[in-house]
């Protein structure tokens, strides 16, 4: 056990879980380019919040357990007026309750990392204070950076692709490999951080 | 003994023996058929003596083709084949004509003459053409497209041609295009008068009384009342053509166009095709009976030479078009091959040509023989051309084109309440869909209000078949029938194990069944239609909407789920009542859980700030990590 080699072996699998949201994945591009990628990581589950509730009514207690078990959770959606499609803001008001995941009793996802994954279609350029929405995506971010905060959570910076309205094919190849990498890096750490 | 019984009972049985083996050789049935005739016929072991009288019930197979062509030909569909038609068919018929013609006058015949070979030599055989195609499944792809198109052309082009004929004839002497008939001895003007009224008749008739006739047939449900209607309506429109001296094919054709718009369209094709296979058939046999051996004993090289000559000028004709059209030198070379020989519209031009003396005798007799060695030697033709192309151009998918666009994606049996709203949404969502109803009155109503469906039983393989089944992805069972959705189902996913099939359930148990006999998806008829009640009953009550409209759809996630786990154990009827008395307190429960997420009172649920303000108050000091 003492050599490099075996520590791999050793080290447990982080349980990652991508909750994604696109109302309309049939006009995405870069969304199912990234979803493709991740799907080359077999602990990436992946709950597909439009196809699983067509309906809008959530499955809460399906929603906790799939939480409950993953160490690494990683929400992707397209940003939309600086935030989530509505059925994941719906997820959020439903499944993170209190005394689930805050409040008395609410330990369920303290130490557990969380993250967000997201496509941009300004250039890096247009998030900051010379840019037309004036703000960084680090402080679009915050809700987010906070909710982790009230649950105990520890919270990774946003994995971001910026310019998506018009990334060429070799573009949009590298990034979605891009994504895959910082998957597999982010859950690595997440699981020693949990530890 | 009657002759006419023995004549068809040694025609079937050669035709027995011949059209296996013909096939078996990959040649094709129509090649078994022209041989069978020939072996039997005058002119070989002669056992048939006199063939006019079952000749003349053969030729009312080409009037069926016709009918069934013509019931094909939507004004969609023609649209739709505009240019195919106008400019390959058109173009085919004059370029081959007139080089035919040339061919002739070199060979020293009168240019009057030289023309009326060309014309008709430069037609080519629907029967023999379209059945090779499907025989191939050739139909639908480029090059059946075009041969359906020139084909049609040419079906179309047989009626001026009949009128012009007598121009032709040598000579001044006043001809009588039609001797048959109560029209003989009439003025020439009395007999236009005549066929105008009745074409307008047909049309007129056609329009405003088939319909209402059939639906009276139909509403009878005897199926073989409908046949019997339908084979009655092409023999009436036949024999009204022949009466007035217009051709009885042209008749049909015409009869054919007019019902293919009508919801009896599907219910037409089934019920006639069998006819039209067999008639022609017998047709073909009558061709190969009329072979005369004679001629091609007494002038081999002579005959071998006009075949080939005109099967070489006709596929190279084509094979330009073809290729102006934009086929593949592959394609252009498979059209013009396939449509090499001369039709069966010549033997009937032939003769009257000659009757009338447009051509001398002798000739007609020398070409009918070309023609119908050319047919006899077709599926040869196209089998070595497919030999010879296969090892040069090898597993090249030929392009679709986008004929496509005219079949169904989904195909609906049963217009009724249920099936109404499926097709209006799967419609105007942009997918083709074909739907199959079987009650006449259903049909009538749902068309007074722009709806469209097919009469048709969609328990027959053969209906569903004709209606797009092969080609369709998805298979809607909407029928208000319990056991018929059943057999349904089931046949559907013998015969057409690719599509999905979606049924309409009457109840939780009719589901599960359906589902074992081979159903995708299953929907109860009542269910959705409930929960939308519940939650109106609970808006009635003074619930919010959005609370109403939650609980309803928190209930149909239980049922739905319950419905699957029960699956197992349906078929026992005693485990299933226990299995039912067992999980059906936990599913309660976890009902009941989500349900008092609803309630007004309720602790620890989503949207719910006052339980954390409360919560918030209790806990002094905290007043700092206040989330809003």
């Amino acid at each position: 056990m003492a050599d490099g080699e075996a520590v791999e072996t050793v080290t447990p699998k982080a349980r990652g879980l991508i909750v994604f949201a696109h109302p309309a994945l049939e006009r995405a591009r870069v969304a199912p380019a990234m979803l493709k990628a991740a799907a080359a990581l077999p602990n990436f589950p992946v709950r597909d919040l439009y196809d699983l509730y067509p309906d809008m009514t959530i499955d809460v207690l399906a929603e906790q357990v799939a939480l409950a078990v993953s160490d690494f959770i990683v929400l992707q959606f397209p940003l939309y007026w600086y935030s989530v499609p509505a059925l994941m803001k719906e997820w959020l008001d439903l499944v993170w309750v209190p005394g689930w995941a805050y409040g008395r009793g609410g330990t369920v996802l303290k130490g557990k990392t969380l993250a967000c994954a997201f496509s941009a279609g300004g250039a890096g350029g247009a998030y900051g204070p010379a840019g037309a929405n004036r703000f960084t995506i680090t402080e679009l971010m915050r809700p987010w950076e906070q909710t982790a905060a009230l649950c105990g959570m520890r919270w990774v910076p946003p994995f971001v692709i910026h310019g998506a309205g018009d990334l060429d094919d070799a573009t949009l190849g590298a990034e979605a490999f891009r994504y895959r990498r910082w998957l597999d890096v982010e859950a690595l750490s997440s699981v020693q951080a949990e530890r | 003994m009657d002759t006419v019984l023995l004549q068809v009972f040694v025609y079937l049985a050669a035709a027995v023996v011949a059209v296996p083996v013909a096939t078996r050789l990959g040649l094709g049935s129509v090649l078994g058929y022209l041989v069978a005739g020939a072996i039997v016929g005058p002119y070989a072991l002669n056992l048939v003596g006199d063939a006019s009288q079952v000749g003349h019930i053969a030729e009312f197979g080409v009037v069926i083709l016709l009918f069934l062509i013509g019931l094909e030909v939507r004004p969609a569909l023609l649209w739709q084949l505009r240019t195919v038609i106008g400019g390959f068919g058109a173009g085919q018929l004059a370029a081959t004509g007139l080089a035919i013609a040339a061919a002739a006058i070199g060979f020293g015949l009168p240019w009057r003459a030289a023309l009326v070979a060309g014309f008709v030599l430069a037609m080519s055989s629907t029967a023999i053409v379209l059945q090779m195609l499907d025989e191939k499944g050739l139909r639908q792809r480029a090059v059946g497209r075009s041969a359906f198109g020139v084909l049609l052309f040419q079906d179309l082009a047989v009626i001026p041609l009949l009128a012009l004929l007598p121009l032709a004839a040598v000579g001044d002497t006043a001809i009588v295009q039609a001797p048959t008939g109560f029209l003989a001895g009439q003025a020439p003007w009395v007999k236009v008068v005549a066929s105008m009224a009745a074409v307008a008749g047909l049309v007129i008739g056609g329009r405003y009384a088939l319909r209402p006739l059939l639906r009276i047939v139909a509403a009878t449900r005897l199926r073989e009342l409908f046949t019997l209607s339908a084979l009655l309506l092409v023999v009436a429109v036949a024999l009204l053509m022949e009466l007035v001296g217009l051709s009885p094919a042209l008749g049909a054709f015409l009869a054919g166009v007019l019902l293919a718009e009508s919801e009896y369209r599907r219910e037409l094709e089934t019920d006639i095709e069998p006819f039209r296979g067999l008639l022609l058939g017998i047709f073909f046999v009558t061709v190969g009976a009329g072979l005369n051996f004679g001629l091609i004993v007494q002038q081999p090289v002579n005959l071998g030479g006009l075949v080939l000559g005109l099967m070489a000028l006709k596929a190279i004709v084509l094979l330009v078009i073809g290729r102006g059209f934009r086929l593949t030198w592959r394609e252009a070379g498979m059209l013009g091959v396939a449509l090499s020989q001369g039709g069966e519209f010549a033997f009937v031009l032939l003769s009257l040509a000659a009757g009338i003396g447009a051509l001398p005798a002798e000739l007609a007799a020398l070409l009918t023989a070309v023609v119908a060695l050319s047919m006899a030697a077709t599926p040869v033709a196209v089998a070595v051309y497919e030999r010879l192309t296969r090892t040069r151009a090898k597993a090249k998918p030929e392009a679709d084109g986008n004929y496509d666009a005219g079949t169904p994606d989904v195909l609906i049996a049963g217009y009724g309440r249920f099936g109404q709203v499926v097709a209006r949404i799967l419609k105007a969502n942009g997918h083709p869909t074909s739907v199959l109803e079987n009650s006449v009155e259903q049909i009538e109503l749902v068309r007074r209000f722009g709806g469209n469906a097919f009469y048709g039983d969609a328990g027959r393989v053969d209906l569903l078949r004709a209606a797009g089944a092969e080609t369709a992805r998805v298979l809607i069972v909407a029928v208000d029938d319990r056991e018929k959705a059943t057999e349904i189902v089931e046949l559907a996913r013998q015969e057409f194990p690719k599509i999905r099939i979606l049924a309409r359930a009457f109840d939780r148990r009719h589901a599960y069944e359906l589902l074992e006999r081979g159903a995708h998806v299953v929907e109860r008829e009542l269910f959705e239609g409930g929960l939308a009640m519940a939650s109106n009953a609970l808006e009635a009550l003074g619930w919010r909407a959005y609370r109403a409209e939650r609980a309803s759809r928190l209930f149909r996630r239980h049922d739905l789920r319950l419905f699957d786990e029960l699956r197992a154990v349906w078929s026992d009827e005693a485990t299933y009542a226990s299995a039912v008395r067992e999980s059906s307190p936990r599913m309660d429960d976890l009902l009941r859980a989500d349900v008092a997420r609803l309630q007004p009172q309720a602790a620890d649920t989503g949207w719910d700030t006052e339980t954390r303000y409360r919560e918030m108050r209790t806990e002094p000091g905290n007043a700092e990590k206040e989330k809003i």
